[in-house]
């Protein structure tokens, strides 16, 4: 006890007791300080592991056991943590049967699910993160831009998907999906993963904000009242097909009724 | 045909005690009526015209919806005159649709834009005045089809089918220049392929384009030059040809079906006035009010979804309208042939489907009338239509043109047809190039002997009767179906065709090689065999008689085993 | 062919087995045996056209009171309020007046069939006779017998007329001789240097930032100095490209070609050589390229040969490089015309299978 006494009339009492005192706080900060951000493509140990074990389970048997791919599946080394949200939160992974090309079905997977198999896939290779918000929707377009986000989609992915993303015929028993109803993240995924036939639409072409714009004109161009049933949104064919049924079929009924005659007394 | 009324003889009439209207008339011509009559002479026309007497069918109507079509069409157009703007300057887009703020685009599609979201009912009127388009051509199809099939195109009424083709031609013209006016991306590529189409052309090509377009692709003259085409080349052509196709119709009156009191040398049916008046009348209101219904209920042709015309811009499933979509499923079908002579290039993959196929389709229109009088050695005049049974081979030859239209029209929506029916697109072409030429044999073939059954039934019909129903069994045991005679009426229905023969070779040419009048070759002769060979022959008088004889003592010999048997 | 103008002209061949029955006797119509149906069909035609001025009246306050942006969500379907309600007021308005005439006509009007007599469509012998001789009056006195050219010499003046009319549509567009050709069709605006940027936003095209499996839709730099809408117009229409990149261990490339491209980035037309609509359908793996409006197919893992469909020769490419900080650049114009064919150009000489 004598040693602190004397201690602290020693000259260098204060500025060591100074850095004690900073020591001792940094310590504690470590302590209480909050976990750093897991991004997916990092991904926590745990998230990494749970995912490669729903790999092994689902993917393993075409992607091969640490997705490699195989004659059956491609490789998913370097598709990135974007490739895999896309593909399984659409439900075309796992394919249900082999085929031309994998469908959009239901998806059975929980959404953590899907976040521990992309961090596992990003763990792979470097590639594609999975979008956020911020990227996809900044919330802050004006109208010129949204109208040039119709342009870009007009020039880039019409046609394939149609000019209102009602989808489109590709050889041999492919084709491009419609985009209907699809989240802006699903959006965003496809154009920088360029899943199975799609080409990739890199940010060095097409930067973030342009994909926000096409985003968001898809957006709004669903949103927008029609002037009247759309007919399906494939164009001429079936306005023809309407037009001859209903406005020929119905027109002929109405001559039957013309040119028929009427109750008769007896 | 006219349906012969079934009357029950006995069943009771319903009492009427109706008190007497006040008869209601014109006494004589005054005011305005005398006006008119000492400058025009309408008492005349009144006399000879007023009491005209049409007869009723329901297929006489599908040319009435063409014409009140094209009435529509002329009413609907006036009003988009007013605000479209026919220029392919470039402009910076400032109306309401938020979609497009700010983009370059051409007046024409601006002014397409503002008729559709910043005049009210522009777009509705836009929407009726496309649907009109649709539905002029889809009747005028069925009308010809019915006019085909019923015989209704020989004999006087040749010339009324000729002017019926090339009110056909024109529409499509005018039908195909009309939506290219908005210079959206989905016309556009249509004109990009004119463009092609025309570019391709043996010996005239860049020329040919190079008038129409003014230079290059897409240039600055188009819009303003189909314009002019639309509203003014084509509806000019059309009144005047469908003026002259009414008066013929007047002068040689409507034909009819065969049916009770129908000859060839009359008329049945209503009075121009008041009954078609009021039918026809009401049937435009009708037609009308079915477009704007159409055009309120169901969109078409949305063109701000399409966006301006962009020579680096297209959309997957790009289609023309219906009525050309058999040239598009041709072109897409065609093998890629292309021939090169001394440092020329012929480009057959687009030439024949493209301006080949057409002229082929028209002409083969055009001269059928003549052709089919030529192998029938028909001479004489028709007015009663045939029923399609009793012209086997026209009706089959018919139903074979129509399945190989439908075999291109087909092939023009074969992405559609991929994505719709999931199957691959490259298989739907190859499988379509072959269908073009087996799927009309196979229907002329099924067809011919649908018809040729349908006359068997009739003949049978004809000759025992129709079938009871009621199954009698005799004193002996024996089951038998009595048959019920027909109807004088339905009798004389079934029986009233004629009975073509083939026309028989004669001298066609003397000694020295030089045709004779009147003659007829052995390949004419062959060809008329052909036409006519398997149709039934309709019962003789001598064979309803035999048959009736024959059903009698049937009869007779049936009460004599009952009576036998002493019942 | 001779000509019968008596009536048996309109008497078919064969004779008839059965006799015609006439017209079969009138039968009253319900509407006009019942009172009280008759009234009820009269009041029913008065009750349709005494609703047609309601709509009317409906249809004008629609028009005025229903904003042009007013929606109305109805069956699954987001309608324009506008064109819905206009519509339906003004076609059923129009409808009912339609159904009230042709009920008129089936329930009111008589409904007695008449018959009226045809007669043949050729002229009598007699009207003929007469009508040849007016006609022979007039040629007499037209005095063509005695003085046979007139005739002729007038039908060749009118159709000497031709000439002009003809003559004056000379100037409807610029004539496609060799030198216009070469000027116009013959050639676009790539020239050496001239920088690829990406359609629309304008972003020139940095070599190492192209990835495996990209598409980019392409426009040379210098279009966007272009300020003639038209002008504008029309070279876009010649001038579009795509970029691709594909792993070069992958793809044929000619030995010709080596130069052409950078690292498995190849440039091609990307306007169809069938009739000219241009293509984005490019399959990622396949390599092939599919054009939307007739289903032509290019392999661009192969020189753009046609692999299926109606085009007859393969897709231009042009030969690009990089400049000295990593951009794409053109190496010069595409080395044949793009887009369809034409007839005074032999294209047998372009890119086939098996060229190097």
């Amino acid at each position: 006890m004598r040693f602190l006494s004397t201690f602290r009339r020693r000259r260098a009492a204060r500025p060591l007791l100074l850095a004690f005192a900073l020591f001792v706080m940094g310590l504690l900060y470590t302590a209480a300080a909050p976990a750093p951000q897991v991004s997916a493509d990092t991904g926590t140990s745990a998230q990494v592991a749970a995912g490669k074990g729903l790999f092994q389970v689902s993917c393993a048997s075409c992607h091969g056991l640490n997705g490699e791919g195989s004659s059956a599946g491609p490789t998913l080394v370097g598709v990135g943590a974007a490739a895999a949200d896309f593909q399984v939160s659409t439900g075309r992974m796992p394919m249900a049967q082999p085929g031309a090309q994998a469908p959009r079905k239901v998806n059975t997977y929980t959404a953590e699910e899907i976040t521990a198999l992309a961090s596992y896939v990003a763990s792979l290779g470097p590639g594609p993160a999975i979008p956020s918000a911020a990227q996809y929707a900044p919330g802050n377009l004006t109208a010129e831009q949204i109208a040039r986000g119709g342009e870009l989609f007009r020039t880039n992915c019409s046609a394939c998907h149609n000019f209102e993303g009602a989808g489109g015929a590709l050889p041999g028993g492919k084709y491009a999906p419609p985009l209907k109803g699809l989240s802006g993240q699903t959006i965003f995924e496809a154009m920088r993963t360029g899943p199975q036939q799609m080409p990739v639409f890199g940010a060095g072409a097409i930067p973030d904000q342009d994909a926000a714009t096409i985003v968001a004109y898809l957006d709004q161009l669903h949103a927008q009242p029609s002037a009247g049933f759309t007919l399906g949104g494939l164009g001429p064919v079936t306005e023809g097909l309407f037009g001859w049924i209903i406005g020929i079929g119905g027109l002929c009924l109405i001559a039957i009724w013309i040119a028929s005659r009427g109750a008769r007394a007896r | 045909m006219a349906k012969p009324t079934q009357i029950t003889p006995d069943a009771p009439v319903l009492d009427t005690r109706r008190p007497p209207g006040k008869e209601v008339g014109v006494r004589q011509f005054s005011g305005i009526g005398a006006w008119l009559d000492d400058r025009v002479g309408l008492g005349k026309i009144a006399k000879g015209g007023l009491r005209k007497v049409f007869p009723d069918h329901w297929s006489f109507l599908l040319g009435e919806i063409a014409l009140y079509s094209f009435l529509v069409l002329l009413i609907t157009g006036v009003f988009l005159t007013i605000w479209f703007k026919p220029s392919m300057a470039e402009i910076e887009y400032s109306g309401s649709y938020q979609l497009m703020k700010g983009l370059p685009m051409s007046e024409a599609f601006a002014s397409a834009l503002a008729l559709s979201f910043d005049v009210r009912g522009g777009l509705l009127v836009r929407q009726i005045h496309h649907w009109a388009a649709i539905l002029f051509i889809a009747a005028m199809t069925a009308h010809m089809l019915r006019i085909f099939f019923t015989g209704a195109f020989r004999k006087p009424r040749e010339l009324n089918w000729l002017i019926g083709v090339a009110l056909m031609s024109l529409s499509l013209i005018a039908g195909f220049s009309g939506y290219s006016l908005p210079d959206d991306l989905l016309s556009g590529t249509g004109l990009r392929f004119v463009d092609g189409l025309v570019r391709s052309i043996p010996l005239i090509g860049t020329w040919a384009e190079f008038f129409v377009f003014q230079g290059e692709f897409p240039g600055s003259a188009l819009i303003a030059r189909l314009y002019m085409v639309h509203i003014l080349l084509i509806p000019g052509i059309l009144l005047a040809l469908i003026g002259a196709h009414m008066t013929m119709v007047v002068y040689h009156k409507h034909t009819q079906f065969p049916g009770p009191g129908r000859t060839e040398k009359n008329v049945v049916g209503y009075p121009l006035f008041p009954v078609y008046m009021a039918k026809a009348g009401g049937f435009f209101f009708v037609v009308f009010g079915v477009l704007i219904l159409m055009g309120a209920t169901m969109q078409i042709n949305p063109v701000w979804n399409f966006g301006p015309y962009n020579p680096s811009q297209v959309t997957a499933g790009s289609q023309p309208d219906w009525y050309m979509g058999w040239v598009e499923g041709a072109i897409r079908i065609m093998p890629n042939l292309e021939t090169h002579l001394f440092g020329t290039t012929w480009s057959w993959n687009i030439f024949l489907p493209g301006v080949g196929l057409m002229g082929l389709l028209f002409t083969a229109l055009g001269v059928y009338p003549f052709v089919e009088a030529w192998v029938t050695g028909d001479k004489t005049e028709h007015h009663l239509l045939d029923r399609p049974r009793n012209a086997p081979t026209r009706t089959a030859l018919g139903v074979a043109g129509m399945t190989c239209y439908a075999m291109f029209w087909l092939a023009g929506g074969n992405d559609l047809l991929a994505t719709q029916f999931k199957v691959s697109l490259n298989a739907v072409t190859y499988v379509m190039r072959v269908a073009v030429f087996v799927a009309p044999v196979l229907a002329f073939i099924i067809t011919k002997r649908i018809c040729l059954s349908l006359q068997r039934a009739d003949r049978e019909r004809l000759l025992h009767g129709s079938e009871s129903g009621i199954i009698e069994r005799s004193a002996v045991g024996g089951y038998a179906e009595p048959h019920a005679p027909l109807s004088h009426d339905e009798a004389w229905t079934l029986s009233q065709h004629a009975q073509h023969e083939p026309v028989e070779a004669s001298e066609s040419v003397d000694a020295n090689g030089i045709p004779v009048p009147g003659g007829v070759s052995a390949r004419r002769a062959q060809w008329s065999q052909r036409f006519f060979r398997d149709d039934i022959r309709k019962p003789t008088r001598a064979e309803l008689e035999a048959a009736q004889e024959h059903g009698d003592h049937a009869a007779s010999d049936a009460a004599d085993e009952v009576k036998a048997l002493g019942h | 062919m001779s000509h019968d103008t008596t009536h048996d002209a309109l008497v078919p061949v064969g004779d008839h087995p059965v006799s015609d029955p006439g017209i079969e006797p009138h039968v009253p119509r319900y509407t006009d045996a019942d009172v009280a149906a008759g009234n009820n069909a009269y009041r029913r035609i008065l009750g349709l056209l005494a609703l047609v001025p309601v709509l009317a009246i409906v249809n004008a306050v629609v028009y005025f009171a229903v904003p042009r942006t007013a929606s109305f969500n109805v069956i699954g379907t987001n309608f324009n309020a506008s064109v819905l309600f206009l519509g339906l007021t003004g076609g059923l308005a129009v409808l009912l007046i339609g159904i009230a005439m042709v009920a008129w006509a089936r329930d009111i009007m008589t409904d007695q069939e008449i018959a009226e007599e045809r007669h043949p469509a050729g002229s009598s012998d007699e009207v003929r006779a007469a009508a040849l001789d007016k006609i022979n009056a007039g040629i007499a006195e037209s005095g063509v017998g005695r003085r046979k050219l007139i005739l002729a010499a007038l039908g060749g003046g009118m159709g000497a007329l031709a000439i002009p009319a003809v003559v004056l549509l000379a100037d409807m567009g610029p004539w496609p001789l060799g030198d216009e050709r070469r000027r116009t069709i013959e050639k676009t605006i790539w020239t050496e240097g001239v920088r690829l940027v990406n359609d629309v936003n304008k972003l020139p095209l940095k070599a190492s930032d192209i990835e495996l499996g990209q598409l980019v839709n392409g426009e040379p730099a210098t279009l966007f100095d272009i300020h003639d809408g038209a002008d504008f117009q029309v070279q876009r229409a010649k001038a579009a490209i795509i970029v691709v990149r594909m792993d070069p261990a992958s793809i044929k490339i000619p030995a010709s070609r080596q130069e052409w491209q950078v690292n498995g980035i190849l440039a091609y037309s990307k306007i169809c050589t069938h009739v000219g609509c241009p293509i984005s359908l490019w399959e990622q793996q396949t390599h092939h390229l599919l054009c939307p409006c007739h289903q032509s197919t290019f392999d661009l893992g192969n020189s753009g040969l046609v692999v299926f469909g109606p085009a007859a020769r393969a897709l231009p490419q042009l030969p690009i490089t990089v400049d000295a900080e990593g951009y794409l650049v053109a190496r010069g114009d595409f080395t044949v015309p793009v887009g369809p064919s034409y007839f005074e150009r032999d294209s047998s000489k372009d890119f086939k299978e098996g060229d190097q």
